[in-house]
């Protein structure tokens, strides 16, 4: 357990090598800089602008030059968000863009496994297909296409909650993006919990337990809920790195200052150092995730052995 | 040895008919038997058929993506032919200039013309979804069939090979999987925009292609590996085959059930990561237009002309809805083992 462990560790540092590399590369291939715009800049503007960022040094300068902010963890001022080091702007937006998305993700777990395990114990009944039929369409209708549809029915129709706005964690505000960015993921867990408790129901193990008289509340919560929500369980790794996808969408959608909407502006400015930090950052949160992810099989699986 | 899958010309007794839902033969539907004899037998294909049409859903599903993908085909020429509109067309007349309502006209009168309203600049919704739909199936289809042939040839070659080259090339794969692939795609087309539209699609093609080859390969992988040591294969060897051919011409195709299932998985989730790109102004740019790059544009304007969102966002969302139990249909018809009873 602890050599595959810190094997998985070790792997994560060339992996985060090689995708600094790549996004710095294309980054320099890309043409343009982020000062190029509609108007044509003086030459001797531009050549201030070079020397001042560095650009007219050597590219293996420039290059090592962001290896070694990122290893000492610095990761250089915002190129278009002046004065503002992308450090400050990750930890600005980290907050909004998290609580978005453990929101969403806890809504989806509550609402997903309840559906997943009533459409299981309830096979083939009406509530059932509804609840399939309901997971569907969640993983059916984009979340840029509910996300607007949610405002024009809740806030522009009904005005219960603000259509664009961030008011901090607990507040109206947040209700809307979180269900919008829920919807597929309690697709997902409701149909990975369906499939999953359907096998586990059916096996010796769960026999035994009604054999032995436990009431049918303790055989589904104490025995089967344990083997049926493994499924569940491996879809957290993957679920990390749709989120984040999510996340961008939706905080486009709602105007929320998060991490993904930077993220794009940051693309779109071509403002280097916050792309290769906002890369970085959700490249490390995504290995060492399904790092997590894969240690916890073993502990709720005995039968996992690394 | 006996050959479970090619039904023997004998006719069958009652109880091989009901031996259970682990053997294809039992499967087949006791109308087969036409008085007292039996019609030809019943490939694996052709059973997984029979079972797809009697599953309600996925027959909605193959209906909605059928008329969907026909209309989307034909209907923008349809139209031009009717009323003249096409995707890209603006009103010469000033005053049609704006966004109308569905079935509203100059004056705010109630007209055929515009059945789904028109946008901005009094383009045709209809035209203009049905043409986004050419775009989007498209580029679904390319994309999946970029990714089928990359992750075919790839998992096909890891599990043939075997020992220290499989290990590496899977290795390499449960690499890639690791990787925030999207963000590198953001980065990709945000930074790299092609200089014509049609390139744009291009690389479209190949970004969402090469992203989506990975569970392919797996699975590929996994089917070759059972099938590799099969008499078959020995048979093929022994007269004389090259490696190339045992893999591609013998191997291959005795694995498709599964491909055939996930591709039809994967043309969802690609035409969803289009949309992704195009909402967020990557993917396909104008004068094309695509579902994604049509709600994009709808979402703006969402407070006053809300039909702009709401068509081109429902047409996607049915058409994914309907691809989705299209495939969860074949999965349950080509594999028995794992259908959710």
């Amino acid at each position: 357990m602890l050599r595959f462990i810190i094997r998985r560790v070790v792997v994560i540092i060339p992996m985060l090598f090689i995708i600094v590399t790549l996004t710095w590369v294309l980054v320099r291939l890309a043409p343009g800089n982020f000062y190029t715009g509609e108007k044509k800049l003086a030459p001797a503007v531009e050549n201030n602008l070079r020397e001042k960022y560095g650009l007219n040094r050597p590219w293996h300068v420039q290059y090592r030059k962001v290896l070694w902010n990122m290893a000492r963890l610095d990761l250089g001022n915002s190129l278009k968000y002046e004065g503002q080091s992308v450090n400050q702007i990750l930890w600005r937006t980290l907050p909004v863009s998290a609580a978005l998305g453990i929101t969403a993700y806890l809504i989806a777990l509550i609402v997903g496994i309840t559906m997943g395990t009533l459409a299981a114990l309830k096979q083939n009944s009406w509530l059932d297909y509804a609840s399939m039929t309901v997971a569907m369409l969640g993983i059916s209708i984009p979340n840029f296409v509910l996300g607007p549809l949610l405002v024009l029915a809740f806030s522009l129709t009904l005005y219960w909650f603000p259509p664009a706005l961030w008011n901090g964690f607990p507040s109206k505000s947040v209700v809307l993006p979180a269900l919008t960015l829920s919807a597929i993921y309690v697709a997902y867990i409701a149909r990975l919990t369906r499939s999953g408790m359907l096998e586990v129901l059916r096996s010796d193990y769960i026999r035994t337990a009604r054999a032995k008289g436990l009431t049918e509340r303790q055989v589904v919560m104490r025995h089967a809920l344990r083997g049926g929500l493994l499924p569940v369980v491996s879809f957290s790794g993957p679920a990390l790195a749709f989120l984040i996808t999510g996340t961008v969408v939706v905080e486009r959608v709602f105007a929320l200052p998060g991490l993904g909407n930077y993220f794009i502006n940051a693309c779109f400015n071509r403002d280097e150092p916050l792309i290769i930090g906002i890369v970085a950052f959700i490249a490390i949160t995504v290995l060492v995730f399904n790092l997590l992810v894969d240690i916890s099989y073993a502990f709720i699986d005995p039968r996992i052995r690394y | 040895m006996a050959d479970l899958d090619k039904p023997n010309d004998r006719p069958l007794d009652d109880a091989e008919l009901h031996l259970g839902p682990e053997y294809a033969v039992a499967e087949r539907d006791v109308s087969e038997v036409v008085s007292g004899e039996i019609v030809a037998g019943s490939s694996l294909w052709r059973d997984a058929w029979r079972r797809l049409l009697r599953n309600k859903v996925a027959v909605f599903g193959m209906i909605v993506v059928f008329l969907l993908t026909v209309s989307s085909v034909i209907g923008p020429a349809i139209i031009k032919r009717a009323t003249g509109n096409t995707y890209d067309s603006i009103p010469k007349d000033a005053a049609l200039l704006k966004s109308f309502a569905p079935f509203r006209g100059a004056g705010g009168k109630f007209s055929w013309a515009h059945p789904m309203g028109t946008d901005n600049t009094g383009r045709d919704i209809l035209a203009r979804v049905l043409s986004g739909g050419q775009i989007s199936l498209m580029v679904a289809l390319i994309a999946t069939l970029v990714s089928l042939v990359i992750g075919i040839s790839y998992g096909a070659i890891a599990g043939y090979a075997g020992g220290r080259a499989d290990d590496l090339m899977m290795r390499i794969v449960d690499v890639l999987y690791s990787l925030p692939y999207v963000i590198l795609v953001i980065v990709l087309l945000a930074l790299l925009p092609a200089k014509t539209p049609t390139a744009q699609l291009a690389e479209l093609f190949f970004a969402l292609g090469a992203v989506s080859w990975l569970t392919m390969a797996r699975i590929v992988r996994g089917q070759i590996i059972s099938l590799k040591n099969q008499d078959f294969v020995l048979a093929a060897r022994a007269t004389g085959v090259s490696t190339p051919k045992i893999i591609f011409r013998h191997l291959v195709p005795n694995a498709l059930g599964p491909v055939i299932v996930y591709a039809t998985l994967t043309i969802p989730s690609v035409m969803l990561s289009e949309a992704f790109l195009s909402f967020l102004g990557l993917g396909v740019r104008p004068p094309r237009v695509s579902w994604g790059s049509l709600a994009a544009e709808g979402a703006q304007n969402l407070a006053i002309y809300p039909w702009q969102l709401i068509f081109p966002g429902l047409t996607m969302a049915l058409m994914l809805f309907s691809l989705n139990f299209l495939g969860d249909g074949l999965r349950d018809a080509l594999d028995p083992q794992t259908r959710k009873e």
